[in-house]
């Protein structure tokens, strides 16, 4: 990973100062129960899009880990999922807050809540695997094979199987998602530069996460 | 003519039970309020991202440092 160039940054700003300001103030589609918290979409969803895309990251950068052995590698696949994992707690808390409001309770037993949590606690583990070897060479394949995995469950459980049962969320067991009247395009105007500035904002705090372990190993 | 009055009422009630959309938090942007929130939610985010650039500039320092010595 290169330094990340200034206009990366600068557009991160402008991203999500635009999500904050037209995600609040655009016209959104009335609906009855969602009323005007149908505006989460352009916080909530973004964060678990952030997540992914992470997760997607570390991914990629484990393969190449174990093509290439190289330790920085290793390090950027732990770096961005701990990020990643950032983001998909404040995915979590807010879907908690959002369908307390809508749904009725913190935690309903939805497959895509459940996939979730199950694909979180896979990156957990992810964490206290890595912790549990002496030597780098060793931590580094076993975590980075295991990181592979790791991803494939997360789409499944997030992805896949909520789509083949019934669930609550957009998109899923038959609901429409980001079509008909869940997503107007005045709504896609500020979903998909949001989705993209929350990303940004994600390999930012990687980037400047990846700049302080480079300055801690020279130290050593 | 009480029975007019209360009939006229009840007409009046229905009409606008059916005209009734799903609330929308309208009339607080007609009053210009959520303003307010919008600006306090860009402060409190310019404050952060002010942080950020803060410790990434400080951090360039840092790597600047490391690399002349």
């Amino acid at each position: 990973m290169q330094r990340l160039p200034l206009s990366f940054k600068i557009t991160t700003i402008i991203l999500v100062f635009y999500t904050l300001i037209a995600g609040l103030l655009i016209d959104v589609p009335a609906l009855n129960i969602l009323n005007e918290t149908i505006r989460n979409l352009f916080f909530h969803v973004t964060s678990w899009f952030a997540m992914v895309f992470l997760f997607f990251a570390s991914f990629v950068y484990s393969i190449k880990y174990l093509r290439t052995a190289n330790e920085r590698d290793d390090l950027l696949a732990r770096l961005f999922v701990q990020v990643g994992m950032v983001f998909g707690a404040a995915g979590m808390l807010t879907g908690m807050l959002w369908a307390n409001y809508t749904w009725g309770s913190y935690w309903v037993p939805d497959p895509k809540l459940n996939g979730a949590a199950i694909a979180m606690l896979a990156y957990l583990a992810y964490g206290v695997l890595r912790n549990s070897f002496q030597d780098n060479i060793q931590r580094g394949k076993v975590s980075a094979v295991y990181n592979i995995f790791a991803f494939v469950m997360m789409l499944l459980f997030v992805f896949i199987l909520p789509r083949m049962t019934d669930s609550l969320h957009p998109g899923n067991g038959g609901n429409p998602a980001f079509s008909g009247y869940d997503l107007d395009n005045t709504m896609r105007l500020v979903f998909y530069p949001a989705s993209i500035g929350w990303i940004f904002l994600g390999v930012w705090i990687t980037e400047m996460r990846f700049r302080m372990e480079g300055l801690k190993q020279r130290k050593k | 003519m009480k029975k007019i009055s209360s009939t006229l009422a009840l007409v009046l009630l229905f009409i606008t039970a059916i005209g009734q959309q799903a609330e929308m938090a309208d009339q607080m942007r007609e009053s210009g309020k959520i303003y307010v929130v919008v600006g306090v939610i860009v402060l409190i985010f310019i404050v952060l991202f002010a942080y950020l650039i803060y410790m990434d500039v400080r951090l360039r320092k840092i790597e600047k440092e490391e690399n002349e010595r």
